[in-house]
Order: C-alpha cells, then structure tokens, then sequence
C-alpha cells in the first residue's frame, strides 16, 4: 500500500474543499450573513491547515497507484471531506449538535438528502447553499472533478475514477482519463445551467433556482422548503421532474449525442428498460392515485414526479406519498432498489445490474431445463463477460447483506418495521425520504446519534458502492505484511 | 494526436508506454479481453477488445479521426488486413509489423507498402540485426547510434576498472587528448547528466561521445581501448534476427557460427545461408561452446528466445574472455539486473521498434518549424537525442552557441552543413539548412526552438 501517495493525494483533496467552500462564503457575503462568513472563513483555515499537513508532510516516493490504493483514496477522502464540511455547520450553530451536522453534511455528498432539520428556516441562506451544492460536488464525484480540472495525473488514475464512478463497468469515453473526467463534468454543468436557466424562466429567484438546480443534477434532493417542491407552480414541478429524469441516464449516452451517434443511444437496452419502468410504474401510480386528486394534470404530475424523484433517487416530493394507497407506496419502495441507470448521479444498485441480474437468473432457470446449455448473457448487443456477471452478483449479495445489517443496527428504535426498513432502504440507496415516520415532509430527527452514525455509514457505502469503504475499515489493507 | 495501436503483445505494450508518456491519445485493440484489461489499467489508454481487422472494431476505436494506425499484432498477414482497412476508413498514416522474411525482400516489401499505402513497415528482428551489425563493426563501444545515415556516430563506452580517465575532469581530457570529440552524457548508476567541463568521470561510467568516424578511432587509440573489428562471429539460436544478422555478415566477409538445438531448423539454416558454420547442439553446454572455439572467437551473440537464457550463457562467454559479447534481452527489468551483473551489452528488439514508432509519431506530430528528423532514446530511455532540420525562419539562426541561453539539461552534441560535421564548440553558429544534433535529459523536446530558455 502506497500510504503516503494515499495521504497526498487526500491532502489535495482537502485543499480543493477549501476553494469551494469560498462559494458559501460569498454567498454569506452576499446576504450579509456576517457571523455566518465567519464560520466559514475559520473552516476554510482549518480545511488549508489539515490538507498542508497531509499534502507538504507526506511526500510520496512514488506516484505509483493500484486498485487498493484507487478504493483507499475514494473512501478517506470522502470520510475528511465529510468531517470538514461538518464544520460551519456547527460553528455557526445552526446545527449545534456535531452527529446531526455530519448527518447532514454526509448527506448532502453521498446525495441523499435525508434531513434532520425540521424547521428549514433556521438555516441561513449559506448553510443552505451549502448543503445543496454538496450534492452537485458529490454526485458526479470529487475525485473525478480534480481529474477533470488539475494538471498532472499519474498513469492508473484509472482505478481512482472506477472506485468513485456508480455502476458495474465504467469504461472511457475518449482515450485519456484526464479527457473523459473534463467531458462528463462539462456536460453536468451544460444541463445544471440549463435548469437553473429554465428554473429562473418560471418564476424561481436566482438563489432558489441554483439551489433546487445543484438538488437535482447531484440527484439529491436537498430543498429549502418544508415541502420540498409541493408550493411551486406546476411549471417548475415539471422542470424538476424532466431534469431528474435526464440526470439518471448514463452520461456516456449524452457524449454520443454530442458525437452524432444517435444510433447507438437508440441501441441501448438499460436506456429503453429506463423509460419503460419510468412509464409504467407512473401509469399504474396514476391510475391508483386519482381518487385522491380527481382530476388529471394533478394526478399525471404527482404520479410522473414521485416516480422521477424515487427512482433515480433524488428524494424530491411534491406531496406526501405516505398517505398514497399502499400499491403505490409499494411500487416506489421497490424502485428504491433500482435506482438509476449506471454512470448518471443516481443511487441505488443501479439498473443495469437489475438487468444483468434479471438475465442471469433466467439463464440459471433455464440451466434447470437443459442442464448443458451454454448461453452468454447479452447487454448492449454484446455478450457480457462471465467475471463482470459474477461480480454483480457478488456485489448484490454484499448489497443485501449491508441493507439488512443496517436495518438490524436501527432496530433499536421503537418506530416499527415500516420507518425502520424504509429509513434502511432510502439512505443506503441515497434516496432520502422514506415511508412511515421518515416520510417525504418528516425528518430523521427521530433518531438517536447511535441511528444517525449508522445510517451516516450506509449512505457512504451507497455511494462508494460498498468496496472502498469496507476495505478502509479492514485492517489486512492497512498491514504491511498482507 | 489520435493513435490506435492493435495487438498488445510485448512490441505493442512497449509501443504503448512510449506513446502515452508522450501524451498522446491512445486506443488500444487486441482480442483478448484480459489483455486489454491490463493495458487500460496501467496506462491511460482506451482499449478496445475485438479483431483490428474487424470495420466495427475500428469504428468502435475510432478509426476516422485517427492520425495513425500501428498494427503489431503476431501475424503479419492481419497486420497488413487491418493497416489497409484502417487506411481505407479513415486513418492518415499506417504502420505495418511484417516480420516474415518471405514479405521482406526488396521487391515484394516495396510493392506491398505501395499498394496497401503503409506508411511503413517494420521489422524487428531485422532493425535488431541492424543494430548488432553496428555494433559487431565496432566492438569497443557498448553502443553505437548513427545520425543522418552515416555521417554522425554517438558512441557510448564504459569506462572499465582503472581506466585512464578515471578521475579526470573534462577540460583535462580535452587538454590531454587531441581530437576533436564531445562527451555529451554520462551514465552513473542510474542517473543520467549533460556533463560541463568540470564534470569528473569515474570508473564504470558509462559516457556518449559524438565524434566524427575517424576522430573516434583516433581516440579511443589514444585511450589504449580500441579493438578490431569483429570478423569472426559465434551466434547462439537460430532465431529471425540470428538470419538476417548472419546474412549481412556473411556479406561482407566475416565467419559465421550458429549454434541450435533444433535439428529441423539446423537444416533450414544451411540451406539458406549456405556461408555459415551451422552446429546442431544444445548451446547451454559449455562442453560444446568450448568445443566450437569459444575461446578464440571476436565476438558471441547470443539470439535464444529466452531472455534468461541468452543472459547466462553471455555471462559464460565473458568469463571466458571473449572480445566482445552481445545477449538479446526483451524483458526491460531483466535487462538491468543483466547490467548489474556485468553484461554491458544487451539489445531489445522491441526497444529499437517503439523508438523508431515514437520518433515516426513526433515526427508526424511537426509539420510546420524545425522538424525532429530522428530520435534516440539512449541511456535506458532516460536521455534522448534527437536531429532537426533548420528551416530559414528559425529566429537564432548566426548567432553564437555561448550567447544562446540554452536550457540546463541540454546540449548541442553536433551540426551537420551539408557534409561537414561540426563538432561545436561555443564560437560555433547555427545556420539555415544545417541539421542539429541535439541531447537532452528528462523534459521532451517537439522543437529546436524548445532548447532555448
């Protein structure tokens, strides 16, 4: 293990968080939030003082960088990321309590939007600015911004970009890691400021628009109202609706439009599957819902924005889908699981894995009947390796294994099997609002700091998808002789 | 610039490291999936899984926007199918690996290049040939490099035990030998300088000296380490490059022995190279080395496919004292563990292949300027040498060498004018239409213009 690359390269990391956290300072500024300017000119200092630290004491032999050390990187950076952006949070006192504030600022990264906030109003308009521009910084990724922007990337960078990008292959657009980091963070701020644009067009000030914009293209969901979207116009419950529907498709796919090869796009299974369960599952919610709204541009909107919202794991609402009939609640539980498609900013385990796993179970079905038969498992119109098949469903084993563990670990709490799973299920899958008493307009301020660190931990292990942070916390990793 | 290379074997992964620490924009094809997996893991490269000759394999690499295409996969008839297509689909330039020596006499070669339109075609074991007939020419160096066809030679020695010069600075050996010569680079362990007058040589240093043919000769007289050119050579493995190196010295005059295990290609040996001693024996005996006359031969090359191989046996031939011995090393680690051990003279045929590639591709990447006309990775790749053309608008054309503020690590080792060699020293110009000899450590140079500070 190459620690002291692992350190520097932290170190750096920390020292970009200081430059974005100017972004709330001028924020602050701008609202003349004054005591607030300070909690973020302090955490600024401590964020240079720890990355000199990290980067100026260690100086690394050699730039070399394997997988390990790829899926070390990720995880500590996103753990000090987090720890740092906690602190103006609790500087500031608007989040005196320092559990809750890492809750809120894990979060905000991992793109969960799960709050413990219960009045918003409390929070200034920095710490609200903030909060949401996390999710923009974590949704495409930290680590691929640096890649992106900074000069001087070693060879193998490659396994840094695998261990933060979602989803079970994370091939390269163009040739050099450096170029396909660039294209995927530019076409994420083209569509951001497209929404924040249309946003503005109906209505919204600019302050609200670029918040709800960061929301949903980190696929957070992170608002500043108590409701979340539900007081807006129809208009831009549509606009929010469409843009997180478009930043839960595999990003690769707006690089080939952007190269004309539409053809391809057209070609693309997990895309069509996408749009299919996105129709459907708004379709059966609709027809199930319209008792409660009676008439039908309401039913339409609510139903197509709660599915929006759930499946690619934004989190947004713009009614309480607790007090939706248990058909409907049920289907968006189960899209919880699914999430978006692989290499957007959605959560969850990711469609394309659905798929594999769907296909792969047929296959083993069919084994039964023609124990002899060879069959590869198509995706895309290629056949697709038996290691990556084998690796989804290792990874699916070890999905449902973290879920269930968290929801034992929260059992604790005497809020029953419906909050408590659902609470599991949402933050593990970086969703957000769950069902019962964790509901779309309720907060996870019911839970202890024991609960809130558990569920802290899950919505990192969503997010990093699983590896890196168990390999961080196995101490065979961090040994010299193993 | 865009380069898609197929076949990741050795050559290709070789090729590919050189590319990419140019910088350039790299995709990789081969049609194992495993490799190309490895490949993308290390270097930041695409990669590509598919047949190189396969239209939606290049379309998934992107053939059209290609600036060049390099096929080096094992089979020269694919290598050949997929430069031709690539070219026909949208790629500028092609360059073919055609290893055969059935493709790879005059004729046959010049046709196929012309009508498949390769912008060129190469050969290892024949280039490996090349270089060893060099060095068999001139067996005091370790090395020797040749600028601008035959006009300017690098020659790289190693100062032995006791050397002369051992302990001396290099205004002293300028002042104490008469001869118009240039020690441009010193090797030390493993860091490579551009030595200043100051400079002190040590024992085991390995130097670059650029001279002119004579003033070499003269020098190394003086120096008491010259030895005569090799005329009787004892060659170990009857591989490609053992062919083409027996038949250019067969050529011109010299005794060749081959020794083989191998019956079948004993046979096949001696009916194409009719000149030679062909030994059917196992070349890991020494009984048998000793037999054939080890002991009196100038020179021993050693040509196995096995790396290992090649480097013991090379290492028994030089306790037994022969003048000059030459293993063929592909394994780039393997190479220095040989150095250490004492073989100073090792080649890599897949070495000779990726800078003659990467010199192609800076040469490519300069249309317009001083262009780089040849490159030598020298020193183990950590020095380069490379020659430009001076076009007229070259802004510091007449100007003295001592008042050009000239980059650290670099140094002009020569200018060519016309068939005059120049040996600068710092009342020396550079004028229009010269070509200059340029040596530079760490830091790549894409112009002439590039050594000025």
């Amino acid at each position: 293990m190459n620690l002291k690359m692992v350190f520097n390269t932290v170190g750096r990391m920390i020292f970009l968080e200081a430059a974005l956290l100017v972004l709330p300072l001028i924020v602050a500024l701008i609202y003349g939030e004054g005591s607030i300017a300070i909690s973020y000119l302090i955490t600024i200092l401590i964020a240079l003082a720890v990355g000199s630290v990290l980067k100026f004491a260690v100086k690394p032999k050699s730039q070399v960088i394997y997988a390990k050390e790829g899926f070390a990187i990720v995880a500590l950076v996103w753990l000090f990321i987090s720890l740092i952006g906690t602190v103006p949070f609790v500087i500031s006192k608007e989040i005196p309590n320092f559990i809750d504030a890492f809750f809120e600022t894990v979060s905000g990264f991992t793109t969960t939007g799960a709050s413990i906030i219960d009045d918003l109003s409390v929070l200034s308009h920095a710490n609200l600015f903030w909060r949401s521009f996390t999710h923009w910084m974590g949704g495409m990724g930290v680590l691929v911004f640096v890649m992106a922007f900074m000069p001087n990337i070693a060879d193998r960078s490659i396994h840094i970009m695998r261990a933060e990008m979602p989803g079970p292959v994370v091939g390269k657009l163009v040739p050099k890691v450096k170029d396909t980091a660039k294209i995927l963070y530019l076409i994420y701020i083209a569509l951001t400021a497209l929404e924040a644009i249309l946003l503005m067009c109906g209505g919204m000030t600019v302050f609200e628009s670029l918040v709800h914009a960061f929301g949903t293209a980190g696929t957070g969901g992170f608002g500043i109202r108590a409701d979340s979207i539900g007081s807006y116009s129809p208009y831009i419950q549509w606009v929010i609706a469409s843009f997180m529907l478009l930043f839960g498709i595999n990003f690769n796919l707006y690089y080939l439009i952007l190269v004309r090869r539409i053809k391809s796009v057209l070609k693309s299974t997990e895309l069509w599957c996408y749009v299919a369960i996105v129709i459907f599952a708004s379709a059966i919610i609709a027809s199930n819902v319209f008792s409660i709204y009676n008439n039908f541009p309401d039913t339409i909107r609510n139903s197509v924005f709660q599915v929006a919202a759930i499946i690619t794991t934004t989190g947004f609402s713009t009614v309480d889908f607790n007090t939706w009939p248990e058909l409907s609640k049920g289907i968006l539980f189960v899209l919880m699981f699914i999430g978006g498609c692989a290499g957007s900013t959605a959560g969850g385990l990711k469609l394309s894995r659905a798929i594999l796993l769907f296909k792969q179970s047929l296959r083993e079905f069919k084994r039964l009947l023609h124990p002899r038969s060879v069959n590869a498992v198509r995706m895309e119109g290629k056949p697709v390796d038996e290691s990556t098949l084998s690796s989804v469903s290792t990874y699916f084993g070890l999905y449902m294994i973290c879920i269930l563990s968290v929801f034992l670990l929260l059992s604790f709490e005497p809020f029953g099997l419906e909050t408590n799973f659902s609470a599991a299920v949402s933050c593990f899958n970086n969703v957000g609002p769950g069902f019962g008493k964790v509901g779309p307009f309720d907060g996870y301020s019911i839970y202890s700091g024991f609960s809130k660190i558990v569920l802290s931990v899950a919505m990192l292990l969503g997010r990093l998808e699983i590896y890196p942070l168990l390999l961080v916390f196995n101490p065979a990793t961090w040994s010299k002789n193993k | 610039m865009k380069i898609i290379i197929t076949g990741c074997g050795k050559i290709g992964t070789t090729i590919t490291s050189c590319l990419a620490s140019e910088g350039h924009d790299l995709v990789c094809i081969d049609d194992d999936a495993e490799v190309v997996n490895e490949i993308v893991n290390i270097y930041d490269v695409m990669g590509v899984c598919g047949n190189g000759a396969d239209s939606d394999t290049l379309t998934e690499a992107g053939v059209e926007s290609a600036e060049l295409f390099i096929a080096v996969t094992g089979s020269d008839e694919l290598n050949m199918l997929s430069c031709f297509i690539a070219r026909r689909m949208g790629a500028k330039h092609t360059i073919a690996r055609i290893r055969n020596p059935e493709y790879n006499d005059e004729k046959g070669l010049g046709l196929m290049r012309r009508e498949l339109h390769l912008s060129m075609a190469i050969n290892p074991d024949l280039m490996a040939a090349k270089e060893l007939e060099n060095i068999l020419k001139f067996p005091s160096a370790v090395n020797v490099e040749i600028f601008s066809g035959r006009n300017f030679e690098m020659v790289q020695i190693r100062l032995k035990p006791n050397s002369a010069l051992d302990g001396m600075s290099l205004s002293e050996m300028r002042k104490k030998y008469d001869a118009k010569f240039l020690v441009c680079v010193v090797q030390r362990e493993d860091e490579v300088f551009i030595p200043d007058g100051s400079f002190v040589l040590k024992s085991g240093d390995k130097i670059g000296l650029t001279a002119s043919p004579s003033e070499i000769q003269k020098l190394l007289k003086m120096l008491g380490i010259l030895q005569k050119q090799a005329r009787n050579v004892m060659i170990l493995g009857a591989s490609r490059t053992a062919f083409y190196l027996a038949k250019r010295l067969l050529l011109v005059g010299n005794t060749v022995k081959i020794i083989e295990k191998d019956k079948q290609k004993c046979a096949e040996f001696s009916n194409l190279l009719p000149g030679a001693m062909v030994i059917c024996g196992d070349g890991a005996s020494q009984e048998l080395l000793l037999e054939e006359g080890l002991e009196t031969t100038d020179a021993f090359v050693a040509l196995t496919g096995m790396d290992e191989e090649n480097i013991l046996i090379s290492i028994f031939a030089s306790t037994k004292n022969v003048p000059k011995v030459i293993a063929k090393v592909n394994r780039n680690e393997l190479a220095s563990m040989a150095e250490d051990l004492g073989l100073d003279c090792i080649v890599s045929p897949k070495k000779i292949i990726s800078d003659i590639v990467t010199r192609y591709a800076r040469a490519l990447e300069n249309t317009i300027g001083s262009n780089v006309e040849n490159l030598y990775k020298i020193m183990d790749g950590k020095a380069e040498v490379l020659e430009f053309s001076v076009q007229s608008d070259f802004e510091y054309v007449n100007i003295p060498l001592k008042d050009m503020h000239l980059k650290s690590n670099i140094l002009i080792a020569g200018i060519l004018r016309g068939k005059k060699i120049i040996i600068p020293a710092g009342d020396d110009v550079i004028m229009p239409g010269d070509n200059v000899i340029v040596l530079a450590a760490g830091g790549r140079m894409q112009d002439l213009l590039d050594i000025i500070k």
